[in-house]
């Protein structure tokens, strides 16, 4: 049933420091409101508990898209069309772009952001796994003051995660790099607006027919997105070959921990996952 | 409890002051505030797209969206769609012409991801029109009426 509307508080301060003002007052009893597009079919369900919301929406602290030479960074609000305009996006960082167009239909892509995206944490989401195999980092910020993560390192548990009573995701930041083969899947019931069953993003660098650099890292299959360090490893410095691609599955399908819930099953989810690991290091192999 | 908070906002062209609480959706305002029904509630949460509206000339599901969040907005609904009085936009005109609209719920939405599309995009494939429209449902038509009402539209420029 539906929340009974005037008892929630949206409050919109004009600037960063009055939001981080607002956000520490009463020890968490405020929390940050984005694009609205996962706390609004929350709030329309009847299960939104939470009653104070910090609207985000114009602050501008948080917003925009800047390059530097060995970063991109990425304003917490940035939004998924935002993310499919961008040109240097669009060549470096293809997997996060991909991401941007497959999730929603346009009226999210224009509403919903990455900071959302992210903090909201569901295992299911389209972009964390993109970011996982980009190393991106979090800058976080509260009336405290500043401090910087690797997003590896933020989710914890399902929903739980490294961010502070008070604290807002300012920006995340994806260090450049060119040479590099991207591989992105989002498997779902059907191509339009389908929430994901497994979704994989691949990132390795090949040097003298061995791998030197792989990120691996999958949404739905686990408690919180994960990247599957240990399965990076076992493939870290071996040449591509049948042998080397049946050891990464191996330790990938003791790595994941899919379940069986109302989209999928756990054995489905795990042969997609291998078969997409398979079809990640084939594609890399020969590209 | 919040208490009602005033709102200053351009409705289809005309300077408005609305009065709610923080947390209403723009959609029941429209609807409730100020008689604007051609809005429809399909869903309720994001899914159907019959609650399509442009803020500041961006598709977007005014039942996600909080009124709070429209304070200096722009808002096109499909009552400012219309060229005049007596003379429909080509995209409405497309749908009369090719039934792109059976019950009629799914169409004002219909229209307003067209139009939105068509500003981007003034000559979309059939692709382009498909994922355009991906986030409009329609129990009636099938869809292909309404995939040609769009084709029509663009060609009718
Ligand atoms: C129809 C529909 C389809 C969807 N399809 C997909 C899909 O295909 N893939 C997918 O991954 N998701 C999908 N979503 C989910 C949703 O759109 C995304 O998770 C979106 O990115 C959330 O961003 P938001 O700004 O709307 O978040 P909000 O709803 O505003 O907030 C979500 C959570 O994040 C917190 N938060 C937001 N910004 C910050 C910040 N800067 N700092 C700290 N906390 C913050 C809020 O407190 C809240 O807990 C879909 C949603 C709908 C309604
Ligand atoms: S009623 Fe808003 S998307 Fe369905
Ligand atoms: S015409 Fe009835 S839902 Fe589309």
């Amino acid at each position: 049933m539906r929340a009974y509307v005037p008892s929630y508080q949206l409050v919109s301060p004009p600037t960063l420091s009055e939001a981080l003002e607002a956000l520490s007052q009463n020890d968490g009893a405020w929390k940050p409101f984005a694009g609205g597009t996962d706390l609004m079919v929350l709030l329309e369900a009847g299960k939104l508990p939470q009653k104070n919301y910090v609207n985000l929406w114009n602050l501008k602290e948080l917003r925009g898209i800047e390059v530097s030479d060995d970063t991109v960074t990425l304003g917490a609000l940035t939004t998924y069309t935002e993310v499919q305009n961008h040109a240097v996006l669009q060549k470096e960082f293809p997997m996060l772009v991909q991401a941007a167009k497959e999730t929603g239909g346009i009226a999210i892509q224009n509403r919903g952001t990455l900071g959302g995206n992210i903090v909201n944490a569901s295992p299911a989401a389209d972009s964390p796994p993109a970011l996982l195999a980009y190393d991106a980092e979090l800058e976080l910020i509260s009336k405290q003051g500043e401090r910087r993560i690797p997003y590896s390192r933020f989710h914890n548990a399902y929903k739980q995660m490294d961010l502070r009573a008070g604290e807002l995701l300012r920006a995340i930041r994806l260090p450049r790099r060119s040479d590099r083969f991207d591989y992105y899947r989002k498997v779902g019931t059907r191509k339009a607006q389908a929430i994901s069953k497994v979704c994989f993003a691949g990132v390795i660098r090949i040097v003298d027919g061995k791998v030197a650099h792989i990120r691996i890292a999958l949404g739905s299959v686990a408690p919180i997105p994960i990247r599957c360090e240990k399965t990076e490893s076992s493939l870290h410095n071996q040449p591509l070959n049948s042998e080397a691609i049946k050891l990464g599955a191996s330790t990938m399908s003791s790595e994941i921990v899919p379940i069986d819930d109302i989209r999928s099953t756990r054995d489905y989810r795990l042969r997609v996952s291998l078969n997409l690991l398979q079809d990640f290091l084939a594609r890399a192999s020969t590209s | 409890m919040a208490e009602k908070i005033d709102i200053n906002s351009t409705i289809n062209g005309q300077a408005r002051t609305l009065h709610a609480f923080p947390m209403e959706r723009l959609l029941d305002v429209l609807r409730e505030q100020l008689s604007l029904t051609g809005t429809k509630e399909g869903c309720g949460e994001g899914e159907c797209g019959a609650c399509s509206v442009l803020i500041d000339g961006q598709l977007v599901n005014s039942c996600l969206v909080p009124v709070a969040q429209v304070a200096g907005c722009s808002i096109k609904t499909i009552e400012g769609i219309a060229i005049s009085d007596d003379q429909l936009h080509k995209v409405q005109q497309a749908f009369i012409e090719c039934g792109g609209a059976q019950c009629g719920i799914c169409t004002p939405g219909m229209v307003i991801a067209a139009l939105s599309l068509l500003e981007k995009n003034s000559r979309p494939s059939e692709a382009d029109i498909r994922e355009g429209l991906a986030g409009n449902l329609c129990r009636c038509t099938g869809y292909m009426k309404i995939f040609e009402s769009v084709v029509r539209a663009v060609r009718s420029v």
